[in-house]
């Protein structure tokens, strides 16, 4: 009865630390001799680093940290330079974008100028990182899929930050950095323009956003189920189908009548990821700039449920034309 | 027909938990089993009474059809049917045929002799499921409290229960949750980007293989949890997003009934700040 199920390892076998795959002649060496983590090697692989910087890491590293450090210290300036208040309130702290009044003008810097700044950087940062992600991906040979995934997410971030505050005319729609700022702001949005949840891409980025887990759940339990027939090694059961895929492919089947096959499942895995923020990026680039109210948006396309009425009724506000 | 051409090998006897051979064929792709007629049974029962609920409700639109839990009023009695009676009826369906197909995700499992991992995992599911509709309800003693069955009606009820707590972002254990589920799509992304990356090199390219996918991982972050770690992190990360939305709401009402935001005013007043 009892009956293996894997889990974790419990016998680490230790070779020799792998340095790698080849570089191509004009990059950079890697950094960091590769060493071992018994904790690590209970979930995957034991072995941390080495890894590459290369130019574009550098560049990138240094925008990301000088962004970082610029958020931390406007917030350490807004607490008046007490470093224990700015533990105490980092949380509630924040590095707001400029007021409305600066539109899409540059502020001085503690009307939000630092915002720019801290904003530009973070995405000379973060652009620096996908032409990095892109580049280790074609000097070892390998397809291109992880930095367009990322581009996603990307997308998603300059909606937010860039794209969406530029059709508004004004930075100050932009998002805070700060950690409870950001959801004050995330909650701000979504009642400004009559309650997120009646967006029908924000509907389907959730959607995509649960279909995520729920596929990685799924795959992660199909593997390690069949991992006793050698089923973690995918890209072999991809180029030369073994009874671990058929065993795979056949629980589904009878589960359900539907089967991915080793290679689909990734396919699937990728575009379900990709599409979460895809879609949500298009929610958000579309409130405010294009649609006002989505719970109005919703009941003149006839998707909300009609519930009686217990309240008297209201006017919308942003509908009576005041200033 | 509807055989996979490696399929017939596979389909053998056995393995089954209730009911011997007596359910053991399959129909179509479908195994049926004992707990595949359960599975049908509370299924088609939910359905129709579904159906029942929007025949007698106020429209035929699919995005407005909703089936309401009983009045608050009610507490956990039973209800007349068109009053959140037809609601209990449906969950009971509902958790009925989960649990039915958990239960035929192991007979298939057996028959195949590989893990039960992916049953163990919609366990989690469940669990999730019967948290919002009856462990919540049942700590705040009333069924009214549990969600109704509708597309949009369900998002008003969380938009509702949200704003109860006056921001629900604030409850730390949605925090957790909400960043779970994000980590695990970021995790999934990236496994799903690699296996095809390494598959599909492009023009002229030969296929890769794991070195290539470790040697990637350990250029780009120093760190590759390797082919077996990243479907454990993944299934981790999965289960660990679902249990922490379970937690997030089960905690709001049963144990904390104030505004989220308020919660925190422990961090703000702890004794270590005064100096």
């Amino acid at each position: 009865m009892a009956e293996y199920q894997n889990l974790f390892t419990s016998i680490q076998p230790v070779g020799p630390l792998h340095d790698g795959v080849p570089l191509p002649r004009g990059d950079w060496k890697r950094s960091g001799k590769p060493f071992l983590v018994h904790l690590f090697g209970r979930l995957g692989n034991a072995q941390i680093g080495p890894i590459y910087l290369g130019a574009l890491g550098v560049a990138s590293l240094l925008c990301g940290t000088l962004a970082f450090n610029i958020i931390g210290l406007n917030m350490l300036a807004s607490v008046d330079w007490d470093p224990i208040q700015f533990v105490r309130q980092l949380f509630w702290l924040a590095l707001e974008p400029p007021p409305p009044a600066y539109g899409l003008s540059i502020p001085p810097l503690a009307q939000g100028g630092w915002w720019n700044i801290a904003g530009f950087m973070l995405t000379a940062s973060l652009l620096l990182w996908w032409a990095r992600t892109y580049r280790r991906a074609r000097q070892l040979g390998l397809g291109t899929h992880i930095a367009w995934a990322f581009a996603a997410a990307i997308w998603l971030y300059l909606v937010c930050g860039f794209f969406r505050p530029v059709l508004m005319g004004s930075w100050s729609e932009s998002v805070p950095f700060g950690i409870f700022p950001h959801l004050d702001w995330t909650s701000a949005i979504s009642l400004r323009y009559g309650n997120l949840f009646y967006n029908p891409f924000h509907a389907l980025s959730i959607v995509f956003l649960y279909g995520s887990v729920l596929l990685f759940a799924m795959h992660g339990a199909t593997i390690l189920a069949v991992s006793r027939f050698g089923g973690e090694r995918e890209i072999e059961q991809i180029v030369d189908r073994g009874t671990a895929s058929e065993r795979a492919a056949l629980f589904w089947r009878w589960t359900m009548g539907f089967n991915a096959t080793m290679e689909s499942i990734h396919r699937w895995a990728w575009w379900f990821a990709v599409l979460c923020p895809l879609v949500g990026g298009i929610g958000i680039l579309l409130t405010g700039t294009v649609v006002d109210n989505w719970y109005l948006w919703s009941v003149k396309h006839h998707v909300v449920p009609g519930y009686p009425h217990v309240v008297p009724a209201v006017v919308d506000p942003a509908l009576l034309g005041g200033k | 027909m509807a055989m996979l051409s490696f399929e017939r090998k596979y389909r053998v006897r056995g393995g089954t938990l209730i009911g011997g051979e007596l359910f053991d064929f399959w129909v179509g792709p479908f195994y049926v089993g004992f707990f595949g007629i359960t599975t049908l049974f509370f299924a088609l029962s939910g359905t129709a009474l579904i159906l029942w609920g929007a025949a007698i409700g106020p429209t035929w639109n699919l995005w407005q059809i909703n089936i309401a839990p009983p009045d608050l009023s009610y507490g956990l009695r039973f209800a007349p049917l068109r009053e959140g009676g037809l609601w209990q009826i449906i969950t009971v369906c509902a958790i009925g045929s989960f649990v039915s197909w958990a239960l035929r995700e192991v007979e298939i499992c057996r028959k195949l002799g590989i893990g039960l991992h992916v049953p163990f995992a919609f366990s989690f599911a469940i669990l999730a499921y019967v948290t919002l509709e009856v462990i919540r309800p049942v700590l705040m003693g009333a069924w009214g409290h549990a969600f109704p069955y509708g597309i949009y009606s369900h998002l008003d009820w969380v938009s509702n229960t949200g704003y109860q707590y006056l921001h629900f972002h604030y409850n730390p254990a949605h925090m957790v949750a909400v960043s779970l589920f994000f980590t695990t799509t970021l995790a999934l992304s990236m496994h799903g980007g690699l296996v095809l990356s390494a598959t599909n090199p492009g023009n002229g390219e030969h296929v890769k293989s794991p070195e290539h996918e470790d040697t990637f991982f350990r250029d780009f972050i120093g760190y590759s949890v390797g082919t077996l770690g990243i479907h454990r992190l993944g299934l981790f990360l999965a289960l660990a997003a679902v249990w922490f939305s379970a937690l997030c709401i089960v905690i709001s009402g049963p144990f904390w009934t104030g505004a989220w935001p308020e919660w925190w005013g422990w961090w703000l007043n702890m004794p270590i700040w005064r100096s």
